[in-house]
């Protein structure tokens, strides 16, 4: 493997909020509605070498989102630093956060909601290049033509609204915005998750043919594993917050290590593997406000033991390129005490 | 044959600025008692529209043109719309993508799901609330009695969704009408979900019409299945069949742009061109600009519906 471009180093993220209007009236009855803080991100370290696509899997609220915009820059991580080529990504002043960087862009679920209605295309599109002098300005309208058919759309579209794109032709119109600022690492949030199958499967084409042209590294998150598995070199998986198992996209779907992923794999209602019925994970997803003790996963695993209530399992490896953080994969479940009774 | 929900020719018309769209064009389906059809297809061919005009929720500028809707013997679009009120959350029922439609945020689930109750029941609050109990045990919330206390924001999204079913079981309807129920959440949680749905069309005995444009769901969920494109069902059968031997090139297209069913990092194969708008349909057969078996005679006569076990509405269907 090339050395790593991307290093996201014991990056945590915590949010304190602030209860809202109802639940602070109903505080008021109940004694609650302090403020609260989110523990988003609890110390991921994560490497990405030139060219890679990392998959983040989990369950909603787990923070894949919030790391993916870490990465970009819009957020500062609370501990921790991201770096690209060793330069960090962000500066914080207070409470101002410079972004040092252009050269991570990031795509995100609802095509419509970034781009502006009122502004043809081919404006949005040369906004940032032209902004931060990345085109020549003399360029910039045959680029945004170039752009434009490299994603699959007609250089023409270049003068319509977005209102008179379909949902796939926005989120192409969506890349472009990114791929204008020539960028080194894409981040992209469930970005073909309000997709029709049909066209989803354009966009994936799409982005598969840009990263063999352009050698593109990217994050790709969504919680739609076989989307993942298609696209993706290698897989994080995360739980509340936490990266629990780490692989190489092939070994993790022939043999998940972790049982949560094994469960989630399990959950998943799929068409024409044969497999009629699915498992259902046991209970609710837990709350990264209060989340359990030990390994957060353990009211919800059936492979606990006493060890898993107390003590949280670290990342450890499990084969030349994979870790995983369970403690069947680090001395088993049972506490130590009673292992040596 | 004991069919709950019995629908004929329903047909379904809006009029927007003055050319009249046909959202739901001549749909025709049975579900039985105990079973669970999937309504499947692109957004925009006509799922919820089809929802609404069972359940009788269209308004101006839509309008109901033809068709029958029955429910146990009972024509449903005969009923005056204060019967169709009262039929409405008791003998058929409908859950949608969003909990909070069904929900009121500023209400305790336990009083609102009693109120349901005795609208269309005589009795004492008690007992409503037990009714409401005994509707969340169900769906398998935990811990019941602590949830009827909860108003609606205080429980997760996958808690409310499971509320707003419960909600739809109250009077144990005869039929069940979820429209992406399960889109909006995690894969964790929709399992869990359609596991119960599934023991309840069993239990129950209530015909449920699934809608979902996720042909995973529908393949592991539901008994049968109908594709719909532009307004129209253009395959119907059991689930086996439709998933394993599709017939219509439109559902074969659907079928092989699934990634899970492809080596991973090779092209998908991608449907050309994009859902057609409803006002400006091509003559002949609607997917004619977007199918690769289309011939001569697609692109002047619309196919016929063949009516027999899987029916296909195409001119040149698959073996
Ligand atoms: N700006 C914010 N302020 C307060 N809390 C936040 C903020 N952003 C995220 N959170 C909280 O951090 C946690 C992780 O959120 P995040 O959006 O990263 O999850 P996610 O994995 O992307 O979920 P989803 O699949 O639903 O998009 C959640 O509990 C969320 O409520
Ligand atoms: N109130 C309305 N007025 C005019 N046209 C409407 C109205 N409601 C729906 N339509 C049209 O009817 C067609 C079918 O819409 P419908 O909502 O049933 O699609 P759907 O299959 O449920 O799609 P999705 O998967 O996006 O929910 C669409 O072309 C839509 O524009
Ligand atoms: S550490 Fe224990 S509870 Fe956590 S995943 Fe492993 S076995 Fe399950
Ligand atoms: S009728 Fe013709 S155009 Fe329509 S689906 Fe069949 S082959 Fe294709
Ligand atoms: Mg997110
Ligand atoms: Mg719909």
């Amino acid at each position: 493997m090339t050395d790593p471009i991307l290093k996201i180093e014991n990056v945590s993220k915590r949010f304190t909020r602030w209860p809202g209007m109802a639940e602070r009236l109903v505080g008021k009855i109940t004694g609650g509605g302090k403020p609260v803080t989110v523990h988003a991100l609890s110390d991921v370290t994560l490497h990405v070498s030139q060219g890679e696509v990392l998959g983040i899997v989990g369950e909603s609220g787990c923070g894949k989102s919030t790391l993916g915009r870490v990465v970009a820059g819009i957020y500062a991580p609370s501990d921790g630093s991201v770096t690209l080529k060793g330069d960090p990504i962000v500066r914080e002043h207070g409470n101002r956060i410079d972004k040092l960087t252009t050269q991570v862009q990031m795509i995100h679920q609802d095509p419509f909601a970034s781009l502006n209605p009122r502004m043809k295309v081919g404006e949005t599109l040369a906004e940032g290049p032209r902004y931060h002098r990345i085109i020549p300005s003399g360029k910039v309208r045959e680029g945004m033509r170039e752009l434009l058919e490299k994603v699959g759309l007609e250089g023409a579209y270049a003068d319509r609204l977005p209102h008179q794109f379909s949902g796939g032709q926005r989120q192409r119109v969506a890349i472009a915005r990114a791929l204008a600022m020539k960028p080194e690492v894409l981040v992209l949030d469930e970005a073909v998750a309000s997709l029709d199958v049909s066209i989803q499967a354009q966009v994936l084409n799409l982005f598969m043919d840009l990263r063999r042209d352009l050698g593109l590294t990217a994050l790709f998150i969504s919680h739609d594993l076989s989307v993942v598995r298609h696209v993706c070199d290698r897989v994080a998986i995360m739980y509340l917050g936490r990266l629990v198992e780490l692989a190489p996209a092939d070994e993790l779907y022939a043999d998940p290590k972790h049982p949560y992923t094994a469960a989630l794999f399990a959950s998943v209602p799929t068409v024409g593997t044969g497999k009629r019925k699915f498992e259902a994970i046991k209970g609710e997803i837990p709350s990264p406000i209060n989340p359990p003790p030990g390994c957060a996963f353990h009211p919800r695993c059936p492979l606990a033991g006493p060890r898993c209530r107390v003590e949280a399992p670290r990342l450890t490896g499990a084969g030349p390129a994979r870790t995983v953080a369970c403690h069947l994969n680090d001395g088993g479940v049972d506490t130590k005490a009673e292992t040596a009774a | 044959m004991n069919a709950a929900l019995d629908v004929q020719g329903l047909t379904t018309r809006f009029a927007t600025r003055g050319d009249a769209v046909t959202a739901v064009n001549d749909v025709s389906f049975t579900v039985q008692k105990g079973r669970i059809l999937g309504l499947v297809g692109e957004s925009g061919s006509g799922k919820s529209v089809t929802g609404f005009s069972i359940m009788g929720l269209i308004d101006a500028p839509g309008e109901v043109a033809a068709g029958k809707v029955m429910v146990d013997g009972q024509d449903l679009r005969a009923l005056s719309d204060e019967d169709m009120r009262k039929m409405r959350g008791n003998r058929v029922a409908m859950v949608f993508q969003d909990p909070m439609m069904t929900l009121n945020p500023v209400l305790r689930v336990g009083d609102q799901m009693a109120m349901a109750v005795r609208v269309h029941r005589k009795m004492s609050k008690a007992a409503a609330l037990k009714e409401a109990q005994r509707a969340l045990e169900t769906v398998g919330i935990p811990s019941p009695e602590e949830r009827l206390r909860a108003y609606p924001h205080q429980l997760s999204g996958g808690m409310r969704q499971r509320v707003a079913i419960a909600m739809a079981l109250l009077h144990r309807p005869s039929v069940i009408i979820a429209d992406e129920a399960t889109t909006a959440l995690d894969v964790s949680i929709q399992g869990q979900i359609l596991a119960e749905v599934r023991d309840l069309a069993d239990q129950t005995g209530a015909a449920i019409v699934w809608i979902t444009h996720d042909l995973g769901v529908v393949s592991s969920l539901a008994d049968d299945i109908c594709v719909m494109y532009a307004g129209r069902i253009v395959e119907r059968g059991t689930a086996q069949q439709v998933i394993d031997h599709p017939r219509h090139p439109y559902t074969q297209g659907l079928l092989d742009s699934i990634p899970a069913l492809h080596e991973p990092g090779k092209h998908l194969p991608q449907i050309p061109g994009s859902t057609p708008q409803l006002s400006r349909l091509p003559q002949g057969c609607p997917f004619r600009p977007r199918c690769p078996r289309a011939t001569e005679i697609c692109a002047t006569v619309p196919p016929a519906d063949t009516k027999d076990g899987q029916t296909v509405l195409c001119h040149h269907p698959l073996e």
